[in-house]
């Protein structure tokens, strides 16, 4: 079962609570979000080369094991996870711990589910007025669309008051981009010059939040590799910056980790760490053919849990993390 | 954390003592390594099966060399066939005859086609090409602005139409426009796309289908993982693409997707983008990307090197001996042999350290090719022993030797007081000091 909005966001106890749903065309119905996700999930499984089926667990031989690895490794979960979680269930069935069949298919995606959300389910903490949720990671992960996406999120779906900062001074008409996102979201944006500062753009965000009476600032950065270490530092600058502005801030830093990459996610999301503080995840592009079983070596090795998932490039496409769900749809369900 | 292949390897292969064949039991034990560090570089799990059991095969029929240890040997193997499967068929671009050279971009979001496209430009631009952009991306916000200013950096012209118009369309009315104006390449930017998305494919396919392009280049993030096949295989059957633009190389992606793209569909990667900036784009290098995929460039290195100890041992050899005055007339005859194997005197660039300014300086100082044809009939009329030792060589044994080599006994006495004197002069040279050769050459005579 997904989970809901209100629990992955935590808000202060002051401010207007959620709006109703038909507050907007694009902010999603309740049924209808099952529904897309199953589509869009679908959509994977259909391309699916080593299916895992239900019937699959009823017989577990050495070669059928093999398979499971493969498929987790073609998920891009990674040799070592893999190695580990399937040892542990092979030790289990083996011992009889855990019977053949569906036990042992739920027994997977238990451990699996384990290693993905390490401490229970991530949540969003937003409780501070003005909270600063800070958005980074590298080249090309969709990092932009995912604030547009939060920025209806927050504003329309759940009646806060957000604005965005164009942090990315960088990348050409990456401002007007953020411009184009904020306003299908109807949200305020505040910007600086083109080759500007990114800090100074943050500075005035949070002067701008406080000015307005805003919940939430939520800071594009420039999509950087995590192996340029100038790039690196300019990022731990603005990180700095917020922090001298605000006691706190940023309070939330999502590193936006495209399901497509393969085990280099878990050097980015490592590098991203040190440099600016991560305290989430955001896994994007869900709907396409990657499993985004990265996220799991992320979360096993780093201790830093997804959070939120991007299934598309509409407004409204954006899903909380279900660590079961997730795991379901690893294993092809 | 993971060790350097080369050394997980000779940890593995430590107990093995044989030189020469490997046995099937070390060949395994390297194919499990190997199979580890692929994965972990993103090759696609089914490539990465296919590639070691073919190397498993070459890797039993060949012979250690012997500066090598059977781990190296496994990894030279394992390099070579990396870097032939990616590289061998190079198709270049496809220029056409008349009229524009029409590029089609294509790939999943996310992927740099944008900025490939003007960087792509700006390359052609180098090579005297008066390239220009079509601004195909209506989906993604500001996509167009985005070319408009990449395509300004890359000195190329933009044209675009809003988005308010089908991609097809404008790609259609760009191809127009670029005719008219008379530009070499048209280079199409389309939208990200999931290969899945079935709408989105079929426009791809329009496009194409409108525009007839001579190259579809299909731009792959060097950091993607398994999925990477299911991607280039679908754009395959689709759009037919004709090579690949690896992009985002300045990372530390081990870049695994390169393989299994090639693997897969048999196209080749054409271009690297290795930076942000516009001119950060190159020509692929197969031989860069099978190191870098195995993660181990300074091992590669190592095994270059052990490669020409063959060769080296000998020249190291010789070197030893200038350095020590030992230098023989033998010696010299074999080198003036594989000198005169070289081709004319004055293409000779030299076969040893500081040989070469000798040689240079020889020529100036009159030594022909008649004048080689020469001393090496004298030494050929030479004993071994006299060869080896000059002083020997009393006045019956100089007419002997003028005799049999169709000289004088003066040809003789100049060869063994030149020789000598260049003696002297090479160990000098190997000393690092460079004397005055054509001085030492007259004064000889």
């Amino acid at each position: 079962m997904a989970r809901e909005w209100s629990d992955v966001f935590e808000f202060g106890a002051d401010g207007p609570g959620p709006v109703a749903t038909e507050a907007g065309d694009e902010a999603p119905k309740r049924g209808g979000v099952l529904r897309r996700l199953r589509e869009n999930l679908a959509r994977s499984r259909e391309a699916l080369a080593a299916e895992v089926s239900a019937s699959f667990f009823e017989r577990l031989d050495a070669e059928a094991f093999e398979r499971l690895e493969e498929a987790l490794i073609l998920a891009d979960v990674g040799a070592p996870v893999t190695a580990r979680v399937v040892g542990k269930l092979e030790a289990e069935v083996t011992s009889g711990a855990v019977s053949q069949g569906e036990a042992a298919r739920e027994r997977l995606v238990d451990l699996l589910a384990e290693v993905a959300a390490p401490e229970g389910p991530g949540r969003i903490d937003l409780s501070a007025r003005p909270s600063v949720l800070m958005v980074v990671g590298v080249n090309g992960t969709g990092k932009t669309t995912t604030i547009g996406k939060l920025a209806q999120l927050i504003g329309a779906t759940l009646g806060r008051r957000a604005i965005v900062a164009a942090a990315d001074t960088y990348r050409a008409a990456a401002i007007e981009q953020l411009e184009a996102w904020a306003e299908r979201a109807g949200v305020e944006i505040v910007r600086g010059q083109p080759g500007g500062d990114p800090g100074a753009v943050v500075f005035d965000s949070i002067a701008a939040a406080e000015a307005r009476d805003a919940d939430v600032v939520i800071v594009d950065t420039a999509g950087r590799l995590h192996t340029h270490g100038n790039l690196m530092e300019e990022l731990a600058k603005v990180r700095r910056v917020a922090a001298k502005r605000l006691e706190g801030a940023p309070h939330e830093t999502l590193i936006v980790i495209d399901a497509t990459t393969g085990q280099n996610g878990l050097r980015q999301a490592r590098a991203f760490a040190e440099a600016a503080g991560v305290t989430g995840v955001v896994l994007t592009k869900l709907d396409g053919t990657a499993k985004g079983g990265i996220a799991l070596a992320i979360a096993s090795e780093l201790g830093i849990p997804v959070k939120l998932i991007g299934v598309g490039e509409g407004l409204g496409d954006l899903r909380p993390f279900d660590a079961r769900e997730f795991c379901e749809a690893l294993l092809g369900e | 954390m993971f060790d350097a292949l080369g050394d997980r390897l000779q940890a593995t292969l430590s107990d093995v003592r044989s030189r020469g064949k490997l046995t099937e039991a070390d060949v395994d034990k390297a194919m499990r390594e190997i199979r580890l560090a692929l994965l972990e570089a993103d090759v696609n799990f089914k490539v990465v099966k296919q590639f070691t059991a073919t190397v498993k095969e070459r890797c039993l029929d060949s012979q250690v060399l012997e500066s090598l240890d059977p781990g190296q040997q496994v990894v030279k193997v394992v390099n070579e066939e990396l870097a032939a499967l990616m590289g061998g068929s190079g198709r270049e671009l496809a220029f056409a005859a008349s009229g524009p050279t029409v590029i089609l971009m294509a790939g999943l979001q996310g992927s740099g086609k944008t900025t490939a496209c003007a960087k792509l430009a700006r390359l052609l631009g180098e090579q005297g090409k008066d390239v220009a952009l079509a601004a195909c991306d209506t989906q993604r916000p500001a996509a167009v602005e985005q070319l408009v200013t990449m395509g300004k950096r890359a000195s190329a012209h933009v044209y675009e139409q809003g988005t308010e118009r089908s991609p097809v369309d404008i790609a259609e009315w760009a191809l127009g426009q670029a005719k008219r104006e008379g530009r070499d390449v048209l280079i199409v930017d389309t939208a990200g796309r999931l290969h899945v998305d079935e709408a989105l494919m079929d426009e791809l396919a329009q496009v194409r289908k409108r525009v007839k392009p001579h190259d579809v280049l299909l731009v792959v993030d060097a950091m993607t993982g398994q999925d990477a096949v299911n991607v280039a295989e679908a754009f395959g059957d689709r759009t037919e693409f004709d090579g690949v633009v690896l992009t985002k190389l300045d990372g530390d992606a081990r870049g695994g997707a390169a393989l299994s793209v090639k693997a897969v569909t048999g196209k080749p990667i054409l271009y690297a983008s290795v930076g942000e900036r516009i001119e950060q784009l190159e020509r692929f290098h197969p031989e860069r990307m099978a190191t870098r995929i195995l993660g181990m460039g300074d091992v590669m290195t190592l095994i270059e090197k052990a490669e020409e100890v063959h060769d080296q041992d000998s020249a190291a050899e010789l070197e030893r001996k200038i350095r020590k005055q030992q230098f023989t007339l033998e010696d010299f005859l074999q080198q003036l042999r594989q000198v005169r194997k070289m081709g004319p005197l004055q293409n000779v660039l030299g076969l040893m350290p500081g040989m070469g300014k000798a040689m240079k300086q020889l020529r100036s100082a009159d030594m022909d090719d008649r004048e080689l044809d020469r001393i090496e009939a004298i030494i050929l009329s030479m004993t071994v022993a006299e060869r080896a030792n000059p002083e020997l060589i009393d006045g019956s044994r100089r007419k002997r030797i003028a005799r049999g080599s169709g000289t004088t006994v003066q040809a003789v006495n100049q060869l063994v007081k030149q020789f000598g004197q260049m003696k002297k002069m090479m160990s000098a040279i190997s000393k690092g000091k460079m004397p005055d050769v054509a001085q030492l050459m007259r004064g000889a005579r």
